[in-house]
């Protein structure tokens, strides 16, 4: 069998590091203003530009989305289950 | 007219699910770059954070043609790569525009072990983008010393603190009159978006520094990454500027205001009192001239900036 060094794009490379999450955040749509600062400032990738959903799979939890958060909108809550 | 982030296209570069810490700001930074870019991209990595969370084979966090070469050699790889796109383009095997060749270092890869490539590309002026990201650290390997560190920071191998003072990079790389090199931060990614895309159109060799707040390596909260890169700029420890051919063409906002005296530099006590490796300076015996010792730098380098203007 040939094998070739050659890697592929691929989400989670490093597993579901969602898992590695502490707190989670948690959009208000309420206090949102649109800013798309929590977009533009996550590290991951893992907020939607239109939907500013939050991929929960692989967030890990660091935080900077609602700290940046102009409007408060984005709170982090304490995980509780493991997913 | 500068570009607003509500304007930065949605495509990802970077894949969620990167082996990266939380709050890393090596691949927040390669996310911006790459927006900037677009997809037709060759990209040259050398040992650092990146490679250490892009993946194993056969998977890859990039969107990115991407290699992996020998530590010293990031701007030499992307010379050869380089010429060997023109050849080809040359003899009639690539059609189109030809990709953008750029090389994606840590501090380790452009102050220290790849200087001697990066001093030799730059003075022959081959067409790539150079990137370093300064997180002031090895911190890959465990956070040791890089002469990026500043003084005074511990680090693994600096336990009480670094002797030596900080290499100044862009002022070396000013000096080998580069077409196109600017300084960036990513508490302003907008700016940093518009500096890559300049750095896009320009012929011969770029170089664009992004300041890298590191949280293990500096001891912070992860949370806190962007305020410790706003705080940076608006303190003046990192100062942000264009510049062409030798000369400095423009200070971003809000360094303009700081190097005309238009507003104050602020924040220092702050941006030091939040990193733990700066916890033994800190103190109520040392802070004070600790601090005074640094406003008296980022004062004497920002006179020697202001002298450098065209």
């Amino acid at each position: 069998m040939n094998v070739h060094p050659i890697s592929f794009p691929q989400k989670g490379v490093s597993g579901q590091t969602g898992s590695w999450r502490m707190e989670r955040p948690v959009l208000n749509k309420d206090l949102c203003t649109s800013c798309l600062f929590c977009w533009v400032f996550c590290p991951e990738a893992v907020i939607d530009k239109e939907s500013l959903k939050i991929d929960y799979t692989y967030c890990k939890g660091c935080g900077i989305c609602a700290s940046e958060c102009p409007t408060h909108a984005i709170v982090m809550e304490k995980e509780v289950s493991s997913s | 007219m500068a570009t607003r982030i509500k304007d930065l296209p949605a495509d990802e570069i970077v894949l969620s699910g990167n082996g990266a810490c939380a709050s890393c700001p090596s691949t927040l930074a390669l996310r911006i770059v790459g927006k900037a870019l677009g997809s037709n991209v060759v990209m040259l990595l050398t040992p650092s954070c990146t490679v250490a969370s892009m993946g194993l084979t056969p998977q890859m966090a990039f969107n990115y043609p991407a290699m992996n070469v020998c530590f010293a050699t990031a701007a030499s790889s992307a010379s050869g790569v380089m010429y060997s796109l023109e050849a080809q383009a040359m003899k009639g095997r690539l059609q189109g525009e030809l990709p953008t060749v750029i090389t994606w270092t840590g501090d380790g890869g452009t102050y220290d072990i790849g200087f001697q490539a990066l001093s030799a590309a730059a003075e022959r002026n081959d067409h790539f983008i150079h990137f370093c990201y300064n997180n002031e650290a090895y911190s890959n390997t465990g956070v040791q010393r890089s002469a990026a560190t500043p003084a005074f920071a511990a680090t693994t191998t600096t336990p009480g603190g670094k002797v030596e003072a900080k290499k100044n990079m862009p002022l070396l790389m000013l000096d080998h009159r580069v077409p196109y090199m600017a300084t960036a931060s990513l508490a302003y990614p907008a700016d940093l978006y518009d500096k890559v895309v300049k750095a896009k159109s320009v012929k011969g060799l770029k170089y664009i520094e992004i300041f890298a707040p590191c949280y293990p390596g500096w001891r912070f909260e992860s949370k806190d990454m962007i305020k410790l890169a706003r705080l940076a700029v608006r303190s003046g420890v990192n100062l942000l500027w264009e510049a062409e051919n030798g000369a400095i063409t423009r200070f971003s906002h809000p360094t303009k205001g700081l190097v005309e005296g238009s507003s104050q530099p602020r924040g220092l006590e702050e941006y030091f009192e939040a990193q733990g490796r700066f916890k033994h300076v800190m103190t109520p015996e040392r802070k004070e001239a600790f601090l005074s010792g640094v406003e008296a730098e980022i004062r004497a380098e920002m006179d020697l900036l202001r002298g450098r203007q065209v």
